[in-house]
Formats: structure tokens, C-alpha cells, sequence
């Protein structure tokens, strides 16, 4: 299969007053094209900080200090940072934001906000980035009557589909979805959800789709990456993490177990007792040693690496190595 | 005593819309109905759950049992006296005995606060304990029921330096303080992580067992409703449409809107990436403002007959077992 995304030992971190949060430390992974992969972990594991290093416009104080990201066969972090607003960010890889209904301008139309978009990047006469827009907006499931509306006037929903159609009307190999449906309504999400897979089906995007809920994930990734603490806990198919045979970190078990399922009657939900740690300082050893069940001597003492159990499933536990 | 402590009327809450020039002229007043005839009522020592997605009154309706919003219309019955028949001091008691979680532990609490005073607020406002050792020994108590240990350490922090777990565990011991009957939670796990919402729940359950408390739990999680709570109503725009254990209204729904939602629920299970799942609903949710004839459900129910648009609003009716459903044709659902 074709790589349409490269991503190797890529590390950020915080400059903070206290000292450097190590948020990304050594991610390596790769995205086929057509493939959705599923980004899944507790809040500050380096999520959210994952895609904005990937459109590489990490927030401040962050910064990264070494890897590569290879796009199509391109390695991006050696272009300066007009290079990359040119070439790279939205033309080959592109994000639908947290909260993506409060991306849009409140002043002005969705046509104005689209076209503003597409005539930055694009050469294109008004005509045919007209007729890009209204083919974009028609294929996330709008009519063109919403084009000429402003944000207030429509529902979360239909905020969330436009700015899905935002990111992917330059059409780049890789949109990034950073918790797409967790502000919406069950109905709303569902439906944004069957959106997405249409979209993967018919224009053969990559997507990378970043969420804390596993339930949303087996949905609709292909592939799942477990992140801990910065770093790659376990990297599987579909069928490999939410199988009958199951996951094989104890952190992405955890994970599941404490997922609840409404079809099944539980006398008590799971949970994985204590917190994330702090970046600043990271346990020594397996990050996730302090509240692992399957903990072992050796943990503590050194880092376990990210191992191929079997192929394309990866696993960063020492019980697995 | 009767069973129920909480007893609800046909509660409506309209909420005015802002005019043209044109229509105050013509003197037309136009509302939205965020409750509209709404009546259950609450067992004691029971979870009741109420469900709905974004705009279906479920957040009203919990304001206006907390009388938080004064309600248009309808009765509020606690333990017998009508609420919304209160005094100014009578009140002052209802709100001891009815106390509320917020779905925002960031905003509900003041950052100038320390969790030592957010504690006493309530203590001072309802004067209760008589000094300064008792009151103390009090929030140490709340503190440790839920599970915040040794309650000394947190005493002088401030909310910003707790985790959104925390927080929502002082917004818990804040309701209890003050050793209520009613506790409305709105949503208090949404905004915690996934993996410490069980433990918080849990928390949550404990306490009202220990201190045989009552929870009105509003959320539109239908997954975590169904383990914390004993009975679920769902809300479709300020009505009720479907009343009945957990369990049961889970395994055996009726209404086609409460078997859309539980149709749009993801399950963590492997083998659904390729197919597109059918949502059996239509179209978006209408404004309050703008209330469809007949069953307001009708314009996106996939099962809607011609009589279900001209026909009277459906009111609940319970079969054998005591499940309640508004709908005409729950027996005989046919697609359109």
C-alpha cells in the first residue's frame, strides 16, 4: 500500500517557565492512503498536540525538536514557514478543529469564508472556485442555500460539516479530525460519522482521527494508535484492538474496559484508577508503570520499546517484548 | 409518606422571543416552549434519569426544579407542598433541600475561593452549624464522603489546582454539605475524561446509598444512564416521550426517537468501519419556537402516518408493565 503519511521519532516539547513538557516524544507512524487511523487517549496525552505538530504549527511555547514528517515521499519540517503555508498546510494536509463550530468567522458569510480560503492557495478564476465550493458543500450533504448564510444561522451539525468540507476542498492527501463529533448530539455524531466514511470511500482521503472515546474509534478507523503520556502505547487494526482477542497494552485494555456499552448490563463500570502523569517530569521507566496492574520490576527501570508483535501490531510493553 | 418525594404537574416553561416593530405592533407574542406539559414524578431514594440531546429541555426542566427558573405553568410537589406556592423563607428551605451539579466543574466554582470556602458558602448562607470548629468538621466530612483524602490537603487549594475529577467531586460534597434530599446533577461527568468518569459515577452512587439521598441525573449519555440510573424518561423538545426502568427502556424502546438515539450509539466493537449505520431519524431537530402540529415528533419519524400531523399530541400511556410511551403507533410501527 501506498504511504501517504510518514511520521518518525517526531518530538515536541513545551518551553514552559518550569521546564520542558516532553508532549510528543518519539511518535513514530506511518498513514496508508484511503486509510482512516484512529489517535486515541485521556486528555494531555498529546492528542490535539499530535495534529498541530503534523500541520506543524505547534501552540506556543511548543516547538519541535526533531523527527521527520514525510508527506508524499516530501520531508516538510526542512521547508521555512512560508514553504510550508504555501505548499503543505490545507494543499497537502489539512485539520477540522476541536469545537470546529467555533471556527467560523461570526462577520461573515460561509461563501466569503470558503472563497477567502480558496483563492489564497489557489490560481482559480471564480467561476470554477465557485463550482469547487458548491461541490464540496453538496457532498458533506448541504444544500448551496446554506453557502450564503452566516454561522448563527445554522446548527452545530451543519457547522461541523462545513468546515469538514473546508478541509478538504484543496483537496490534500491528509485531513486531520480533532474530536469532529464530541460537542454534538448522538444523532448529529452518527451522522457526521456515516459522512466521514462516504468521504474516505469516494475520494480516497487519508484521515487521521483524533478522539478520547474508543466507542467513536471502532466506528470508523482503520487502524487505532494507543497514546500514553507522549508516546505510542500500542498501534493495531480494527480487528486487532477491538476484537474478541483484544488489545494487548494493559493501558488500551484499561482503556476499553472502561468504555461503557449500552447493550450490556454491568453491575460496575471499570475505570483506571489515578492520573496522567505530569510531562514536565515523566516516570522513569514505562510511563504508565504507576498505575499498571500487569507492572513488573523491570518496568520501572527501563523504557520499553515499541515492539511488532505481529504484523502492523505494534506494542510498547515490556510483557509483550 | 408516599413514594414519591417529588412530584411533577404538566410543568411548562415558555421563554419569550425578542419582537419586530411589526409584530408589537400587531400586538403577536411569540414563545419558545423549552417545557411544555412535562409530569413525572421521582421516587424516593431512586436515580431518575432524564435524556434528551441538546435542546430538549432537560437542563430547563432540572432549573426549574431547583427553582432556579420560575416555571409558567404547572405544579412542583416536594414531599407534599407546592413549590412554586413558596414564600420568600419556605423557599430558603426548598433550596437547602434541593441543591444542584453543574456540568462546568471549571465555572462553578470562584478561583478566588479556596475549596475550604467554596465549602462554607452554603454553610453561612442557610446558617447552619454554630461555630467556626463545627462548620470545619462539617466540610472535612463532605470532603472525605467523596472520597477526597485526607481531606486537609485540599482544604487550602484553590480550583485551578485540582483536575476536572476533582473539581466535580467538591461540586459533589458542596451539595452535600448541607445534607439534601434532592441532588439535581446536570451532566456532571460530560466533561471529565472517559476514564475517570466511572470512578466519579461510582463516587456519586456510594454517597446516595449512604446517605439515601435522590438524584435527578440529566445527561444525553444513554450508556452511562443506563448503569447509574433506575428509571430514564427521554425529552424530545420540551415533552416527554418515552418513561421506563433503565433496563427495560434500553432493551425494549418504543418510540421511534428513543430508538433512533440508542441506534446512534457507538459501541466499542470491531467489524463496523466499512458499514454506513442507518440512523432511523430524518431531518434536524425543529426550533422551540416553532412547534410542529400533532406529535411534534412526527416531521422525523421515519414510522409517521397522516394522523400523526393532524391527529391531538399523543399523551403517555403505559402498557402492562407500567412502561410509558407517547407515541400512537408504538405497537405497529410501519415505514413510511
Amino acid at each position: 500500500m501506498e504511504k501517504t503519511l510518514d511520521v518518525r521519532n517526531l518530538k515536541l516539547h513545551y518551553f514552559t517557565s518550569r521546564g520542558a513538557v516532553k508532549a510528543l516524544d518519539d511518535i513514530s507512524f506511518e498513514l496508508y492512503k484511503g486509510e482512516t487511523l484512529g489517535v486515541v487517549g485521556e486528555s494531555g496525552c498529546g492528542k490535539t498536540t499530535l495534529g498541530t505538530a503534523l500541520l506543524n504549527m505547534p501552540t506556543p511555547p511548543g516547538k519541535i525538536i526533531g523527527g521527520n514528517i514525510i508527506i508524499d515521499g516530501q520531508d516538510v519540517l526542512t521547508l521555512t514557514e512560508n514553504q510550508y503555508r504555501r505548499d503543505v498546510r490545507w494543499e497537502k494536509i489539512s485539520m477540522v478543529f476541536q469545537g470546529a463550530m467555533n471556527c467560523l468567522t461570526p462577520v461573515y458569510t460561509i461563501y466569503k469564508q470558503m472563497m477567502e480560503t480558496i483563492q489564497y492557495h489557489r490560481d482559480m478564476d471564480k467561476e470554477d472556485a465557485d463550482a469547487r465550493i458548491r461541490k464540496y458543500i453538496n457532498l458533506v450533504g448541504l444544500s448551496d442555500d446554506v453557502l450564503r448564510r452566516y454561522p448563527h444561522e445554522l446548527s452545530g451539525g451543519m457547522k461541523q460539516r462545513i468546515v469538514i468540507a473546508t478541509g478538504l476542498f484543496l483537496e490534500p492527501s491528509v485531513v486531520i479530525c480533532d474530536e469532529p463529533t464530541t460537542a454534538l448530539d448522538v444523532v448529529v455524531q452518527a451522522q457526521i460519522i456515516n459522512l466521514l466514511k462516504e468521504l474516505k470511500q469516494e475520494l480516497g482521503v487519508s484521515f487521521i482521527f483524533i478522539t478520547h472515546d474508543l466507542a467513536t474509534e471502532a466506528e470508523v478507523a482503520d487502524r487505532i494508535l494507543v497514546m500514553y503520556a507522549g508516546k505510542v502505547a500500542e498501534i493495531g487494526s480494527n480487528e486487532e484492538i477491538f476484537g474478541s482477542a483484544g488489545p494487548m497494552h494493559p493501558y488500551t485494555k484499561k482503556l476499553l474496559i472502561a468504555t461503557p456499552r449500552l447493550h450490556e448490563k454491568v453491575d460496575k463500570l471499570a475505570f483506571i484508577p489515578g492520573v496522567p502523569p505530569d510531562l514536565l517530569e515523566p516516570p522513569t521507566g514505562c510511563r504508565f508503570h504507576p498505575r499498571c496492574t500487569e507492572v513488573m520490576p523491570k518496568c520501572s527501570l527501563e523504557e520499553p520499546p515499541l515492539k511488532e508483535v505481529s504484523p502492523g501490531h505494534k506494542v510498547a510493553c515490556w510483557r509483550c517484548a | 409518606m408516599s413514594d414519591y418525594i417529588l412530584d411533577v404537574k404538566n410543568l411548562r416553561k415558555l421563554f419569550p422571543v425578542r419582537r419586530s416593530m411589526k409584530q408589537m405592533i400587531k400586538k403577536e407574542r411569540n414563545f419558545v416552549h423549552a417545557i411544555d406539559g412535562v409530569s413525572f414524578n421521582v421516587k424516593r431514594g431512586e436515580i431518575f434519569g432524564l435524556i434528551g440531546e441538546s435542546g430538549c429541555g432537560k437542563t430547563t426542566t432540572g432549573k426549574v426544579v431547583m427553582h432556579l427558573l420560575e416555571s409558567t405553568e404547572g405544579q412542583l410537589i416536594l414531599n407534599g407542598d407546592d413549590v412554586t406556592k413558596l414564600d420568600k423563607k419556605a423557599l430558603g428551605v426548598y433550596r437547602r433541600n434541593v441543591q444542584m451539579i453543574f456540568q462546568d466543574p471549571y465555572a462553578s466554582m470562584n478561583p478566588r475561593f479556596t475549596i475550604r470556602r467554596v465549602l462554607l458558602e452554603p454553610l453561612e448562607i442557610h446558617n447552619v452549624g454554630a461555630t467556626q470548629e463545627e462548620r470545619e468538621a462539617m466540610i472535612v466530612k463532605a470532603l472525605e464522603s467523596v472520597k477526597l483524602t485526607p481531606a486537609e490537603e485540599f482544604l487550602d487549594r484553590y480550583p485551578h489546582m485540582l483536575s476536572g475529577g476533582q473539581r466535580q467531586r467538591v461540586a459533589t460534597a458542596r451539595t452535600l454539605i448541607l445534607n439534601p434530599k434532592i441532588v439535581v446533577a446536570d451532566e456532571p461527568v460530560s466533561m471529565v475524561d472517559l476514564s475517570t468518569r466511572a470512578e466519579l459515577l461510582q463516587m456519586m452512587k456510594d454517597v446516595q446509598q449512604e446517605m439515601g439521598l435522590t438524584y435527578i441525573y440529566i445527561t444525553h449519555d444513554l450508556s452511562t444512564a443506563r448503569y447509574f440510573t433506575d428509571r430514564i424518561a427521554v425529552m424530545y423538545l420540551g415533552r416527554i416521550v418515552e418513561l421506563a426502568n433503565a433496563d427495560d427502556l434500553i432493551d425494549h424502546a418504543k418510540h421511534p426517537y428513543t430508538k433512533a438515539l440508542i441506534a446512534a450509539v457507538c459501541e466499542p466493537v470491531s467489524g463496523k468501519v466499512n458499514h454506513i449505520k442507518e440512523v432511523p431519524i430524518e431531518g434536524e431537530i425543529p426550533s422551540a419556537a416553532h412547534i410542529p402540529s400533532g406529535c411534534r415528533f412526527h416531521p422525523r419519524c421515519i414510522y409517521a402516518q397522516p394522523d400523526c400531523a393532524t391527529e391531538p399530541e399523543p399523551e403517555l400511556q403505559s402498557d402492562a408493565n407500567g412502561h410509558l410511551v407517547a407515541c400512537r403507533h408504538w405497537n405497529d410501527l410501519k415505514r413510511k
